[in-house]
């Protein structure tokens, strides 16, 4: 595959030429960006206001956030504790919803080289 | 000290082992820049993970918690958090469309040598400050620990040992060093926590219950000075396990979230965490990186918890610093060690000391490999030649050459900034990421709209404005007493009220992007170019 290269050289031979505009209208690849989209969209304003929300409380409520929970285990500390396992959860909901991405692109894939070769 | 020396040794020779391994594995240029595409995704989230717990993390976060308490943990959930950006955005789409540096994707679609030339020149800065952090480190914790060895000794070891691995190892002996390095500092890591926590009979809330007798004081307004505040006011106490000892007053908490912003997008414009993605063959291994580094970094920042809450109850930050003439000259950056040596005994102590060192030497490795692949393949190759010729040999060698460049530069740089705060050079390199890199990056994947001169102007903006505002930063600017340890650079109160400029730079970054593209126009090839860009990102069809 080529480096990209400034407009005009010519790719290496070797290399199948896709016509990426064709692949990129077909309705199998527009379906498959929407529904990354439809997962990556919400999972990512879900955790940055998630996220965010641990600076703001800390940083304008820091009398609600220091009250204790557990002894002395605070809202604080568990409220940021929490963020661990939101970021692990998020990631965990991503890696099973890539699974089909990976079979929709891997169907592209397939028909393009097969159009290719 | 004589243990430590040994483990030091240990250490370097084994790593100089797999280097000499690897260099007779590495002849071409994918061997050199990406390991050959080699790695799994296992091996190459433990080398993420190892490229990310540099000094900062560390014995940077230990510090601030031990000095700080709850405030301090704020870095910590950060730089996880951090990594949803990488994941969902990021890691994929890159690991699709580039082969062998950042720039590769940033130019895919925009006329070669401006972006190029940008990206390169955002990819040194990035680089080189965040590697001055790691050698000022590294400086201070070997000639503290081992007295016979002065700071500047320490630093040229550092720089020539890490130039051996770049230059005769590559990509391949910098991914072992960093592998054996996060494995080192996980155990490290989980051992110290297991002690810490066995000090308190295995109950968190007994050892809560001591952290919530460490206290500490702040004023309102003004800074404290000999227990009391300006005016006469009384200072405020908070105990360790309440937000306020670091952030408060009038811009506590905008600073907090200024930080925040630099933390959680930062990471996904950091040169050296990106260029891992190109060692595994392909965006499923990228993705199995992410996860198993998340996993890892995870438990880790967790656990500073106990490294920082533990320095703070069982060594306490009076404590903490080295012995000069009778006099404890503080030093948060030995929080961590000094934990270990209460708890292990001098044994321990080394043991930690080695970790830290071990780690500071793979973070350097990885920021040097991330910033001569930028002069070498951005640069020299497609912007000085062109891209004509494609030369194997005369890319690794020019790779090698800048190599060795770049780390006599920070060798010079560390010293003569060795009075600078580590953990305000890391701040620093991770706001420039998020100002420069992070708008180019995601606007070209995910913007048909977009333009060459709408990069250029968003990369030099977002570079610019973050690296004024630091200067302009209390962070750069302030007025100490004559008798203070560590003074700041320019004696004058400061400009910008925010210790991080992210909440301001980061917006102008994107901005300055937007706007530029929206007045200009690109050639009629680049609507080719971005379905191309979108096919590839999406599918991974004709990746490399």
């Amino acid at each position: 595959m080529p480096d990209p290269m400034p407009p005009g050289d010519a790719p290496p031979a070797a290399a199948p030429e896709h016509d990426w505009t064709a692949i990129e209208s077909t309705p199998a690849f527009r379906e498959l960006v929407a529904s990354k989209r439809r997962f990556i969209v919400p999972a990512t304003v879900f955790f940055i206001v998630y996220y965010f929300a641990l600076p703001v409380l800390v940083g304008y409520f820091p009398g609600v956030m220091s009250r204790d929970v557990v002894g002395k285990v605070n809202v604080a500390y568990l409220f940021a504790l929490s963020q661990f396992l939101m970021a692990w959860a998020v990631m965990a909901l991503y890696v099973r919803r890539a699974r089909d991405f990976d079979a929709q692109e891997h169907a592209i894939v397939e028909r393009a080289a097969g159009r290719a070769s | 000290m004589n243990t430590a020396l040994v483990m030091f040794i240990a250490f370097i020779a084994v790593t100089l082992g797999i280097t000499y391994w690897a260099s007779r594995r590495t002849h071409t240029t994918a061997e050199f820049y990406s390991a050959g595409r080699s790695i799994t995704g296992f091996q190459n989230g433990w080398a993420v993970a190892g490229d990310y717990m540099s000094a900062a993390s560390f014995l940077g976060i230990a510090g601030l918690i031990a000095f700080y308490g709850y405030d301090g943990f704020m870095y910590s959930v950060g730089w996880l958090v951090a990594y949803l950006t990488v994941l969902l955005v990021v890691a994929e789409p890159l690991r699709n469309t580039g082969r062998y540096t950042m720039a590769d994707v940033l130019a895919f679609r925009f006329r070669q040598p401006a972006v190029r030339t940008v990206a390169a020149v955002s990819t040194l800065t990035v680089s080189l400050v965040y590697m001055i952090a790691q050698m000022v480190g590294a400086g201070s914790i070997v000639s503290l620990l081992i007295p016979a060895i002065s700071f500047r000794t320490a630093i040229v070891m550092v720089g020539v040992l890490m130039l051996v691995y770049v230059i005769f190892g590559g990509m391949l002996a910098t991914t072992w060093v960093q592998i054996v390095k996060a494995v080192l500092l996980m155990g490290g890591t989980i051992l110290l926590s297991i002690l810490v926590l066995a000090k308190f009979g295995f109950s968190f809330t007994d050892f809560f219950a001591a952290v919530a007798k460490v206290t500490g004081k702040y004023c309102e307004v003004g800074t404290l000075k000999d227990g009391a505040c300006p005016g006469g006011a009384a200072p405020v106490t908070r105990d360790f396990t309440q937000p306020g000892l670091y952030y408060h007053g009038r811009w506590g908490a905008l600073s907090l979230v200024s930080l925040g912003i630099a933390l959680i997008f930062g990471t996904a414009g950091l040169p050296h965490i990106l260029v891992r993605f190109y060692t595994v063959k392909d965006s499923k291994a990228a993705r199995t990186s992410v996860v198993w580094a998340m996993v890892l970094i995870g438990s880790f920042y967790i656990m500073t918890t106990f490294l920082g809450f533990g320095a703070a109850t069982l060594v306490g930050k009076q404590n903490i610093g080295v012995m000069k003439e009778g006099v404890l000259a503080p030093n948060q950056n030995l929080a961590a060690p000094l934990l270990a040596e209460k708890l292990g005994g001098e044994v321990f102590l080394s043991f930690v000391a080695a970790i830290a060192f071990a780690t500071i030497l793979a973070v350097v490795a990885g920021l040097t490999i991330a910033s001569s692949s930028a002069f070498a393949h951005d640069v020299w190759f497609n912007v000085v030649k062109r891209g004509k010729k494609a030369d194997d040999r005369e890319q690794v060698r020019v790779a090698r050459v800048a190599a060795a460049c770049i780390g006599a530069l920070s060798i010079v740089l560390a010293i003569s900034l060795r009075t600078l705060n580590v953990a305000f050079l890391v701040g620093l390199a991770f706001a420039v990421a998020a100002s420069a890199n992070v708008p180019a990056i995601l606007l070209t994947l995910y913007w048909r709209r977009f333009t060459t001169q709408g990069m250029v102007a968003g990369m030099v903006v977002g570079l610019l404005a973050s690296v004024v505002l630091i200067i302009l930063s209390p962070a750069v600017m302030g007025i100490d007493a004559p008798t203070a340890a560590v003074k700041h650079l320019i004696q004058a109160d400061p400009v910008f009220p925010l210790d991080n400029p992210a909440l301001v730079s980061v917006p102008l970054g994107f901005l300055a992007a937007i706007l530029t593209s929206l007045a200009t126009k690109e050639h009629p090839e680049a609507e080719r170019l971005y379905d191309e860009l979108n096919v590839r990102a999406n599918t991974g069809l004709g990746a490399v």
